[in-house]
Parts: structure tokens; sequence; C-alpha cells
């Protein structure tokens, strides 16, 4: 289903969460939703659920007006950060819980928990209750339930935020299965832009109730339009009006035009990856990223002095946003 | 033992000396033993000191049962009507936010911070027939409140008034709007989220309420002298009946009394701990039988 939201704009109290909100969401695709805290990520997903009303604006799914819909009527599937597990419920009955609502016929009922069960591999824990489970098992219960009622959309507010590295990244990677397999229009709120560029299809990068941007992650990445989205969607040194990723900053022993001098203040060697940070003779401070291999080529060492230039650079100026880059010499 | 001889210090850091401890027993047993427990065994030993058959005779006088009833009625009609307004009371005051609410919050505790006594006046005040707000009217449909069960039943009602809102309210604030919101996004309407999540949520605060309300109107006095004008066999309860006993000079008979109106208080409390102990322990299966091995729980993971 696809959605559309319409110059959305909420308050909450003198706090502006949304702003002017447009916003289109292709069917059938899985959209991230990036931002700081309080960019109004996830007060845009609940006026999609319909679990805030905006102060103006229209939400448009499928080409209908549900702007006025209440959440129960709207047939969307909602996962909460805190997984807000039933717990006076089993595992059972916290999936079941839809259906039932729905009175569907209790053998249905059964055979379709135990497939959901199966597909979030919580086939052996149907009669547990959530305080038995881990976090991530009862976020995987929290996903059962919400597709056990066959939403139109999957809406996510921060799945995975309150797991540990390890598990978020294993769910990460299972939710994009998932998604190949079920097919529904997802829609997931995260403030961590590799978990963004991980999973979806499209990203939208929003700050200060505001969308900066919205496109596919390489697109963001490569071309950002606004300088928040330039620093968020990826790490970056700033000179002046220009940015640098730490990947695009070329390390050499020996002067070059559009080079600066620095002093090698700290090599972190990170298996494949090694970072030089680098304090320049005028200016911030600034950091390279090489590759394993580049650090040994280059015979590199703290306090040594070398000469660093941007291969590639973002310029955000008056003249809007542009990429520079050096010709090879 | 490192970590053992952390946890005996933190010990002694609470509990203090072998002789502070036992200071501290002695002074909690004691206060409890004169100011409880003593009283409250004179009353039993009292009741039967003219023999069984005079507090037999008090007891099951017609008087005597009408005011055992009549209190009976005053817990069963005030105590559902403090249920429900107490749980409605405490949805609005968490869930909702509305102007004034401060207010409503701390009117709730009025019946706790004015005497009874004060209560009983009050209705008077309303309820009179001559020139009460209310009362001329009412007498004019036949409806007499005050000397009659129904204004005893408003003071009741009045006095037990914030037991269930006070014990639902931080219970509902603790669980949060999470498993509410959810229920609603699979489709349930409100009355359904309330019947299966919310009151599922909220039930041991709503069992305690019950109990400390039925304590109350079991006992309350001041209220209920004042509006019932302690007519014999019409507006008696449990409590204006050992009064009128013992002030007509039939002490162990007001004993008698006594001790049948502390019953009922005690099989309150016991039907409560009763409740209480078989649900939390299905509640402790259910939440704390910790995790399998090899389910992946691990540090840092929330656990709500």
């Amino acid at each position: 289903m696809s959605i559309v939201v319409n110059s959305v704009t909420k308050r909450f109290g003198d706090f502006v969460a949304l702003d002017n909100v447009n916003l289109e969401v292709r069917d059938g695709s899985l959209t991230a939703l990036l931002g700081p805290s309080g960019s109004g990520k996830s007060t845009l997903l609940r006026v999609i659920a319909g679990l805030e009303q905006p102060d103006t604006g229209t939400v448009v799914m499928n080409g209908q007006d549900v702007t006025r819909v209440p959440v129960q009527d709207r047939g969307v599937g909602f996962c909460f950060q805190h997984y807000a597990a039933f717990k006076h419920m089993t595992v059972r009955d916290n999936v079941a819980f839809g259906l039932k609502i729905r009175k569907r016929p209790k053998a249905e009922i059964e055979k379709r928990v135990r497939e959901l069960l199966e597909l979030v591999h919580l086939e052996g824990f149907i009669d547990r209750y959530p305080g038995q489970l881990s976090g991530g098992q009862r976020q995987r219960m929290a996903l059962a339930r919400a597709l056990a009622v066959e939403p139109k959309v999957l809406l996510l507010d921060e799945p995975f935020g309150a797991l540990d590295a390890k598990v978020r990244e294993e769910l990460r990677a299972w939710l994009r299965r998932l998604h190949d397999e079920v097919h529904v229009t997802t829609i997931f709120v995260t403030h961590d832009q590799e978990e963004a560029m991980d999973v979806a299809e499209q990203i939208v990068v929003m700050n200060e109730g505001r969308i900066e941007q919205a496109g596919a992650p390489r697109e963001l990445y490569e071309h950002p339009k606004t300088e928040f989205v330039m620093s968020f969607v990826g790490p970056v040194n700033r000179l002046g009006y220009e940015f640098v990723r730490p990947h695009d900053l070329e390390i050499g022993h020996v002067p070059k035009q559009g080079a600066i001098e620095a002093m090698i203040e700290r090599i972190v060697h990170l298996g494949f990856e090694v970072r030089v940070e680098l304090s320049p003779a005028e200016g911030d401070r600034l950091w390279a990223q090489l590759t394993r291999q580049q650090a040994e080529e280059l015979e590199l060492a703290e306090n040594q002095i070398v000469y660093v230039r941007p291969a590639r650079k973002k310029v955000f100026d008056e003249n809007g946003p542009r990429t520079e880059e050096l010709l090879p010499a | 033992m490192a970590a053992r001889g952390i946890a005996d210090s933190r010990i002694n850091v609470v509990q203090g000396s072998r002789r502070a401890r036992l200071t501290m027993r002695t002074i909690g047993i004691g206060y409890l033993l004169l100011l409880l427990v003593i009283p409250v065994i004179t009353v039993f030993i009292k009741a039967f000191e003219d023999g069984a058959a005079n507090a037999w005779e008090t007891i099951t006088s017609p008087e005597g049962m009408h005011a055992f009833w009549l209190t009976l009625v005053m817990v069963v009609v005030s105590v559902p009507l403090n249920t429900i307004f107490g749980v409605v009371c405490a949805i609005v005051l968490v869930r909702h936010k509305f102007r004034g609410k401060a207010l409503i919050n701390s009117l709730i505790d009025l019946p706790f911070a004015i005497s009874p006594v004060v209560v009983g006046l009050a209705l008077m005040l309303v309820f009179n027939q001559r020139d009460g707000w209310f009362g001329p009217w009412l007498a004019d449909h036949g409806i007499r409140v005050l000397f009659s069960p129904i204004g005893m039943i408003f003071a009741t009602v009045f006095v037990s008034m914030p037991f269930v809102v006070r014990e639902v309210v931080p219970v509902l604030q603790e669980i949060g709007d999470d498993q509410e919101q959810a229920a609603r996004t699979l489709g349930a309407n409100g009355w359904q989220t309330f019947w299966r999540i919310t009151l599922p949520s909220i039930r041991w605060g709503v069992t305690y309420g019950v109990v400390l309300s039925t304590a109350r109107a079991l006992g309350e006095f001041g209220a209920v002298a004042v509006v019932s004008g302690k007519i014999s066999g019409v507006t008696e309860t449990l409590p204006l009946y050992v009064s009128k006993q013992y002030e007509t000079f039939n002490v162990s008979g007001a004993y008698a009394a006594a001790v049948l109106l502390a019953l009922l208080g005690l099989a309150t409390l016991f039907a409560m701990n009763l409740i209480e102990r078989g649900g939390r322990k299905r509640d402790q299966a259910i939440t704390n039988t910790g995790h399998t091995p090899g389910t992946g729980l691990s540090r840092g993971e929330e656990t709500r």
C-alpha cells in the first residue's frame, strides 16, 4: 500500500514536532526514517499509524484520505521500541490478540499463530510468557503479533533500539529477509545511520521536524543536499565550507598542490580499517580512513609530518551543494 | 569470596550491630503489641466475661442482626460504586490531559483530609428536608436521604472514595500506555482494550483498593452516625450498634458485637491474602522463572 503524507504539521505545546512534512512511500518498499532524537521521526510514524492526530495536513493510504480514521481501523501493524508485549498473556495469546478481536474461528487462529511463530523462529516458545523471553525474542513476538492481522503497512518505532549490538545486527538481517518474503510496505524509525543504510531501500533524513532529504542510501551518501545530511549519513571532516569524508583524504609524504601540512597524532588499527588522526598546522583536527594495506605502504608513524589533501569534497555555499573532485595527478 | 565480603558489609550498613538490631526489633514489635494486639485481644476476652449467652443474645437480637445486615449492605453498595468510580477516575487522571487536573487530583484526597463528622454535617446541610439544597425537592418526590440507608450510603461512599484511585494511579503510571496503544493498533476499540489489557494489568491495585474500601466501609462511624439518626433496627450499622450497647451499659454485649465487627474485618484481610497469594504465585511463575540458557538474553537489553 502506498502512503502519502501531505503538509503535516504537529505541535506539542510550543514544540514543533513536525513542520509541514511531505513524504511519499511506494507500495511494497522498505523505508527508514533517520534522524537525531527530537527530529520528529517517531511523531511522523505515529501520525501515519493514527496514534497521533496531525494539527494540519493529511495522510493518504492507497489514494484514500485516512487522516480521521481511528488507529484501530487503519490496518497498520505497529512495533514499539520497548515491544509493548502483553505481559499477562502467553506468546500464543499475544500473537492471537488481533485475530481474536476480529473474531476469527479458533482453528484458524491457532493455525495462523503457529505459522507466524515459525516465521519469527519462536515455535518452541508458544506457551511462554513475555517475561520469560529475551529482548530480541520479545521484539520478534511483537512483529509476529503485528503481522497476524495482515497489515497493509508495517510501522516499526526504533525496533532494535533497546537491544545490544550483536542481536541488533542479527535482527536487521532478519528484517530484510522478512520483507523479501512478506512484501508488506514497511517504514522503520532509527537514529542509527548504519542501520538505515543496511536495511532500507529508501532513507528519509529528518531534522528539527523537517525532511532534509529522501532517497536511496547511496544517493544520500554521495549526493547529500545539505550539510546536515552530509554529516549525519557518514563520518565527515569539516574545512570551512568544505566537507570531506575520511576515506577521501589523501595522505602523502611530499607537498602537493592543495595539500596541507599535518602531524600524525595517533594511529588506530581496527582490523581492515586504519584510522589516522591528524593535527594540521592550522585549522581543526582531521581524521583519515585508510585500508590496512594503504597504511602499510605509506609506512605511517605517530608524530610524523605528512601532507593531506581531499581527493573529493563537498561544498555547501551560496552556489548550492556541489562535489569537487581532484583530477588524478 | 570478595563478593561475599561486600554483601556482608552491606548488610551491616543497613542493620547495624546485633544490639542495634535487637533494639529496633523490640521497639517495632512492642509498638504493635501495645497499640494493636493487646487492645484487640482484650475485646475478645471482655466479650465473653458475662458468659457466652449474653454475647450471643446481643448479636442475635433483631437489632443486632439488622445492624449486621445493614453493615453488609453498606459494603455491598458502596464498594462497587467506589471501585468503578476509582478505576475510571484513575484512568482519567493518568491517561488524559486537561485543565484543572491538579485540582481534581488533590480533591480526591479530601475525604482523607476532613473529619468524617464534618462529612456527615455537610450531608445534613445538603439533604435536610427543611432548607437543604436538594432535601425539599427529594422529599416532594418521596425520597428520604437523611435518617435512612440512602444517606448512610452517601456518607460511606464519601469517606472511602480515595482508596481505589490512590492504589490504581501509581500502577497505571508504572505500566505506561504502550500495551494499550499496541492493542489499538491491533484493532481493539477502547472498551476491548480496557477489558483485555488495562484491567488485567491493574488488577492488584484494584484488589488492594477494594480491600481497603471494604474495611473502611465496615467500620465507618462518624459520618454515618451523623446522617443516620441512629434509629435501632432501622439505620443502625454494627459500629453504631456497638456504641449504643456500650452507652446503655450492656458492656459485654458491646464487646461481643465488636468482636463480630472485628471478625468481618479480619475475614476481608484474610480473603485479600488468599487472592493475593494465589495470584502472585501465578504471576511469579509468569515473570520470574528467568530465562532458559541459550535464548540470547544479554547484558544491556531492555527487560521491561
